[in-house]
């Protein structure tokens, strides 16, 4: 078997690059906790109405009883509920998501609010926003023929001019 | 004798080729439609129920109908032409799969012209298409795996018949791709056979979203592997060949396929990223495995280039950069690696960014994506499908090409007016644009910043439309043509440094298949079966 001298450096030099970018990812999800969103938890999506969380009077903004900010989200053909929503910036929120029908996902651009939302189960991610202002949040996984419809607004109101509810009892 | 033989055993390959660019044609016209519906341009065609029959079509016909058929079609080709014998099982036997593939295509195309399909290539339940579709999809995969069992029992035979040996590289590689669809259709396979053609034929009621996905994320992946190794197999024997040189390297070139066969699969969790029901530390198992993925890939660059500069020195290149120069850049198959590989270099830098754990939700189903894989597929693998029809055509039909010319200003067409279409898309998917949108109604204030390229866009799909036409036409020409030429043989290049003996790992795949099949329990083995462990709740279905 004839290997090259040259040949090897790179091999070499490729293995290298390869760990170095894997080391750097390793990195920030050790330290910083920067990961994908991720949450092995079920729901029925043909029953939310039926269950707490999700139920429709239950959405939005809240606080709860170990001060956690949690916002509880429904997507559902053609929207995102509720439709407006207003959240303070500088400010960990724990968004929490569930389908009504089918796959949906939801992005809002330059921040890290991005996940699927996917019958069965609830979507839960972590951010924080540290820049004021109106964000689209757009449905980003085709759903059916009224997809392009699907988008609500995030608008992030400077952390001092909001006023967060009071706390709830309980947990979720 | 000899001729003859060439042209009863270039039937089977001819049908399964043009088969793949006859369908090629028809969704790079669902292609224009959609970059014309998408640019906002023309109003009247804005019609969102055809956008996205239009957009289905075009995804399955280019993932899953164009790709099967022509690399049926050259590994056919490969198989008779590279060991010169018979194929296993007989031309029937390829025949027949080739005809289960074809009606499969047929069933799901009636349901996706017709509107009852339009569920995207990725299936996405629970919206429901009309079960044909799904029984259609399956028997193209199953006729597929005719061809998987030939080109592994063919090498099998030409290795009984030559102990000691090396398999020809060409066909090495081809039977690693078979082995490598077949271990990745298996995913969608269980999919559509376990879970949507009886959920679509109501015989079960609901669908676990969440085990649908995963299976499907197994073959995600790897089925782009299926789709470039036919491209990598051109890099090696077909481009330096064509450049007149030699491959630096048979060795490498064989350990590259099988790092790609082996690494490639249990990653296709970094296409669930951002999807709720697996848990962030098997992302991360699947996150190594994907950058491990690269290092094949960055070993082939280097084998290409290495061949490529052996070949422009050897044509009088001097010079650090002199040999470029020195090549020659008016044969077809030899612009196509150098625009293949300048593609592959950008795709590939887009891709770490996907594959990286963090950095995937700035990108996830945005533009950037589809900017991506129409780099790295529709540019890097099927520019290279084209100089393979090109280099293949006068061997198979027997007849020389209609046009060298024509065929050098379409690959040239088809990298700019990529260029030109995936670049801007990558711009839009950062500034927010969604993936699979029409012309959605959002507020001026978040999509006035995406007009300029959604203009550019528009460009980059007009000229891809007429280089999809102008390759249709000089292949279409050259077949009709009356005058038959001398049949010219099919020729592979010779390594720099030809091996008498290779070693048992690098000449065979039994233990390879080993390694594989512990490595995909790892890591898919209870990513699936926490499905069965945990309390689910299925999904009935819904119309689109």
């Amino acid at each position: 078997m004839h290997v090259d001298g040259t040949e090897k450096k790179w091999v070499i030099l490729s293995f290298l690059m390869a760990f170095a970018m894997m080391g750097i990812l390793t990195a920030y999800a050790i330290n910083y906790n920067i990961r994908p969103p991720s949450n092995v938890e079920t729901v029925d999506s043909n029953a939310l109405h039926l269950t707490k969380e999700f139920a429709e009077d239950n959405l939005g903004l809240k606080v709860l009883a170990d001060g956690t900010v949690t916002v509880t989200m429904v997507a559902a053909r053609y929207g995102f509920y509720p439709q407006n929503l207003k959240v303070p910036s500088d400010t960990s929120i724990k968004f929490r998501l569930a389908s009504a029908d089918v796959l949906h996902g939801v992005h809002t651009a330059g921040t890290n609010m991005n996940t699927m939302v996917v019958p069965g189960y609830v979507s839960e991610l972590t951010t924080t926003f540290p820049h004021v202002g109106k964000f689209p949040m757009f449905c980003n996984e085709y759903c059916g023929l009224g997809h392009d419809y699907m988008w609500s607004r995030l608008i992030v109101v400077p952390k001092d001019q909001f006023t967060l509810p009071a706390p709830q009892g309980g947990a979720q | 004798m000899e001729a003859r033989m060439a042209a009863s055993e270039s039937r089977l390959p001819l049908a399964n080729i043009w088969i793949a660019f006859i369908t090629f044609a028809l969704a790079a016209f669902m292609g224009l439609y959609q970059v014309a519906e998408r640019s906002g341009l023309f109003p009247k065609i804005e019609i969102i129920e055809l956008y996205f029959r239009s957009v289905s079509s075009h995804g399955v016909i280019m993932g899953y109908v164009l790709t099967t058929f022509f690399i049926m079609g050259f590994g056919y080709w490969v198989a008779s032409s590279s060991l010169k014998i018979p194929l296993w099982g007989g031309k029937k036997l390829g025949w027949l799969g080739f005809l289960i593939s074809l009606g499969g295509t047929a069933m799901a195309a009636i349901m996706l012209f017709t509107g009852k399909a339009s569920i995207m290539y990725t299936f996405y339940p629970p919206l429901k298409a009309n079960p044909l579709f799904y029984i259609g999809a399956a028997f193209l995969v199953v006729g597929s795996w005719v061809w998987c069992l030939q080109m592994v029992m063919t090498m099998n035979v030409w290795k009984k018949q030559n102990p000691g040996v090396p398999v020809p590289l060409s066909m090495y590689g081809m039977t690693a791709n078979a082995i490598l669809w077949f271990i990745t259709s298996l995913g969608v396979s269980s999919e559509v056979l376990f879970q949507l053609i009886p959920w679509s034929l109501g015989w079960i009621d609901t669908i676990d979203v969440g085990l649908a996905r995963t299976l499907f994320s197994w073959t995600l992946h790897a089925i782009v592997y299926f789709w470039l190794i036919p491209a990598y197999i051109a890099f090696y024997t077909l481009v330096p060949k064509a450049a007149g040189g030699k491959l630096f390297s048979d060795e490498f070139s064989r350990i590259s396929i099988l790092m790609l066969l082996v690494f490639s699969l249990p990653i296709g969790m970094h296409h669930l990223y951002v999807d709720p029901f697996q848990s962030a530390g098997w992302k991360f198992v699947h996150m190594i495995g994907t950058f491990m993925v690269a290092v094949p890939t960055l070993i082939t660059g280097f084998t290409v280039i290495a061949s490529m500069e052996v070949a422009g020195r050897l044509r009088g290149g001097k010079g650090l950069f002199g040999w470029i120069k020195a090549l020659n850049w008016s044969n077809p198959m030899v612009l196509a690696g150098g625009l293949s590989l300048l593609m592959l270099t950008v795709g590939g830098w887009g891709g770490v960014v996907n594959a990286s754990y963090s950095m995937d939700v700035a990108v996830h189903n945005t533009q950037w994506i589809t900017g991506h894989f129409h780099l790295i597929f529709a540019g890097t693998t099927v520019i290279m499908y084209f100089a393979i029809a090109y280099y293949m055509w006068p061997s198979l039909t027997g007849k020389p090409l209609f046009s060298k010319k024509m065929a050098l200003a379409q690959l040239w067409l088809w990298f700019i007016g990529m260029l030109i279409l995936t670049l801007p898309w990558h711009i839009l998917g950062l500034i927010g644009q969604p993936r699979r949108i029409g012309v959605p109604p959002y507020s001026a204030e978040f999509t006035a910043p995406w007009e300029p390229y959604l203009i550019l866009m528009f460009t980059g799909g007009v000229i891809l439309f007429f280089s999809a036409l102008l390759l249709i036409i000089n292949l279409l020409f050259s077949h009709l043509k009356r005058k038959s030429s001398e049949r010219p043989v099919m020729e592979y290049a010779q390594a720099l440094h030809p091996s008498l003996k290779m070693p048992t790992l690098l000449n065979g795949f039994g233990f390879w298949t080993a390694v594989i099949a512990v490595y995909m329990v790892a890591s898919y083995g209870y990513p699936i079966l926490q499905f069965f462990l945990m309390e689910t709740h299925g999904t009935f279905p819904w119309s689109i």
